[in-house]
């Protein structure tokens, strides 16, 4: 540790930067991700290659360990934050440069719901492997979801619920996106720790997502779905 | 050991705890998304009937309908300025219950998390918290309950500010922390963490524990966990009667009654002196583990290995207590 301040970002060629800039993720380290991308950018790589090689990269790693069990919520919304700091320099310069789009999530806990940490990871973690995050906050109606999903052009709702008497409402919202003809236009994912496979299943739900590091997995796989079906 | 809860274990070796309460009052009627402590003023049978359920079904304590009773969570519901009102309203109820129950019966005060993340992580200071804390902890005091009673608690700091608060309300309290993220708390804490930072509070609980979590079979490995330690502090098992289904628009958890007895007699054997269920443990599943810790004898601590045989698996393969888990990744950069 007490050669921290020795490394400097800017010796390091291209691979040595990204590998480092996994590890000051893993460790949530704001100030270092927010220099070593100013320098990537420097070196002229496309802020689209800096988002995917290094910072989704190093979040799946986060991810990873996540699910197994070897980090947990403390050290994740450390690495979220370390992420967001190289987030908002880039995208801006995303934008500008048309860089390829993962697809668009709006996400909120159910009516009645407040306990947005999970919620709150799963925007993080979505939004580290390149998506883009609608956060509704907490206690969503059925309406706000439905009018957010279509007033943003999203393809994916997330819906988070951690408690007994608040998981039901998730089915109110689908039967209603139902009785609109409005169900298969979107991908549904659930989460909340007290739902299962089967729970999502029941209500109609595309997917329960277990953690995080899973609603991430298996977003990018329903949307590639949805691409072939489309294409 | 003036208070009722001291009085109680002085003189018996083991403790039967409630069931659940959410899972019991949405099947009373209430309706997702609804703050069950309104009920504490405006269905006060039914907060009658819930409580009397427990007594009835032999539970020596049973927690008040106070749980969300915090202002952080009545916000939701536009109801922040209705704390101690609630929460006093929750405690009366069952101070009547328990009065009238003909032998001693313990009313915990309800207290569950915040719902907010705590600094420097969150928004949440340590300030703050205790003060929401300890406006709950007034009110089921004025209430007249026995003991407080934290719950659901994933990290160690708001843990440690209910404690405080708790000091300043004067009052006894238990606490006990969820263990569903891999064995340990959702904020990584695991068992043993926790049975060693309970002996450094200064106003140390009278009993801690475990409750909700993942099954019957993980939250045994927990108590293991504290035990282990070896400390004499008396431990809480408050397990949930098996994994939520959904069954026509309502939650049903799939543990039996047959289950939960084995499972709390396991639990006395593992170390816990205060045995109950939390949330799908309905008076049915209470008498049934009732007569199973009255009638049956104790028996050896139980293995890993004989739990997952009677009660399932485990939802991970190690809890952190045990150094098998899985490893930090190796670094590939240069900073160490």
């Amino acid at each position: 540790m007490s050669d921290d301040d020795d490394l400097i970002l800017s010796d390091l060629n291209d691979d040595e930067l990204v590998d480092q800039m996994k590890d000051d993720l893993y460790d949530g380290m704001k100030e270092e991700i927010e220099e070593a991308v100013r320098i990537l950018l420097e070196r002229n790589w496309t802020p689209y290659d800096i988002l995917t090689k290094s910072l989704v990269a190093g979040m799946q790693i986060v991810g990873d360990d996540f699910r197994d069990g070897i980090l947990f919520v403390p050290e994740v919304l450390l690495a979220a934050n370390a992420m967001k700091g190289g987030m908002a320099i880039l995208k801006p310069l995303l934008v500008e440069t048309g860089a390829p789009k993962m697809g668009k999530m709006v996400i909120g806990t159910v009516k009645g719901d407040i306990h947005d940490i999970g919620k709150n990871l799963v925007a993080m973690m979505m939004e580290g492997a390149g998506f883009e995050i609608v956060d509704l906050g907490i206690n969503n109606p059925a309406e706000d979801y439905i009018g957010a999903l279509q007033s943003e052009d999203a393809q994916i709702l997330g819906m988070s619920a951690l408690l007994t008497t608040t998981m039901p409402y998730m089915k109110v919202v689908i039967d209603q996106l139902t009785e609109m003809g409005k169900r298969d236009d979107y991908i549904v994912l659930v989460g909340g720790a007290p739902l299962n496979a089967e729970f999502g299943k029941a209500i109609g739900a595309d997917a329960y997502c277990d953690d995080a590091a899973i609603a991430v997995q298996t977003a990018k796989e329903l949307m590639a779905r949805k691409h072939n079906v489309a294409g | 050991m003036s208070d009722a809860l001291s009085k109680l274990l002085a003189t018996r070796d083991w403790l039967m705890a409630d069931g659940a309460t959410g899972t019991t009052l949405f099947n009373m009627g209430l309706q997702s998304g609804d703050a069950p402590e309104f009920w504490n003023v405006d269905e006060i049978a039914k907060i009658t009937a819930l409580y009397k359920g427990a007594v009835d079904a032999g539970s020596d304590i049973f927690l008040t309908n106070t749980f969300g009773g915090n202002a952080s969570r009545l916000k939701l519901h536009d109801a922040q300025n209705r704390v101690r009102e609630l929460n006093r309203a929750g405690a009366e109820i069952g101070r009547e219950v328990a009065d009238k129950a003909g032998r001693p019966v313990i009313v915990a005060g309800s207290v569950g998390p915040t719902g907010d993340i705590m600094a420097p992580m969150g928004t949440l200071t340590h300030e703050l918290a205790v003060e929401m804390f300890h406006e709950q902890a007034e009110g089921l005091k004025e209430g007249g309950a026995d003991v407080l009673w934290v719950e659901t608690i994933s990290a160690p700091e708001e843990f440690k500010a209910a404690a405080e608060a708790f000091r300043l309300a004067d009052m006894p309290w238990c606490g006990t922390m969820s263990f569903d993220t891999a064995g340990r708390s959702m904020m990584g804490v695991t068992s043993a963490e926790l049975a060693n930072m309970v002996e450094k509070i200064p106003n140390g609980p009278l009993a801690y524990g475990a409750n909700c979590g993942v099954g019957s079979s993980d939250l045994l490995r927990t108590v293991l966990g504290f035990s282990g330690q070896g400390h004499a502090r008396p431990i809480i098992a408050k397990g949930n009667a098996g994994i939520p289904k959904y069954h026509e628009g309502h939650i049903h958890y799939d543990g039996t009654p047959e289950l939960m007895a084995d499972y709390a007699c396991m639990a006395r054997d593992s170390g816990a002196t205060i045995i109950g269920g939390c949330c799908g443990t309905t008076p049915e599943h209470l008498s049934a583990m009732r007569e199973a810790l009255e009638t049956r004898p104790r028996g050896e601590k139980p293995t890993l290995d004989e739990i997952a045989a009677k009660l399932g698996g485990f939802s991970s393969e190690s809890d952190g207590t045990d150094n098998k888990g899985p490893s930090a990744r190796g670094r590939t950069g240069r900073r160490r």
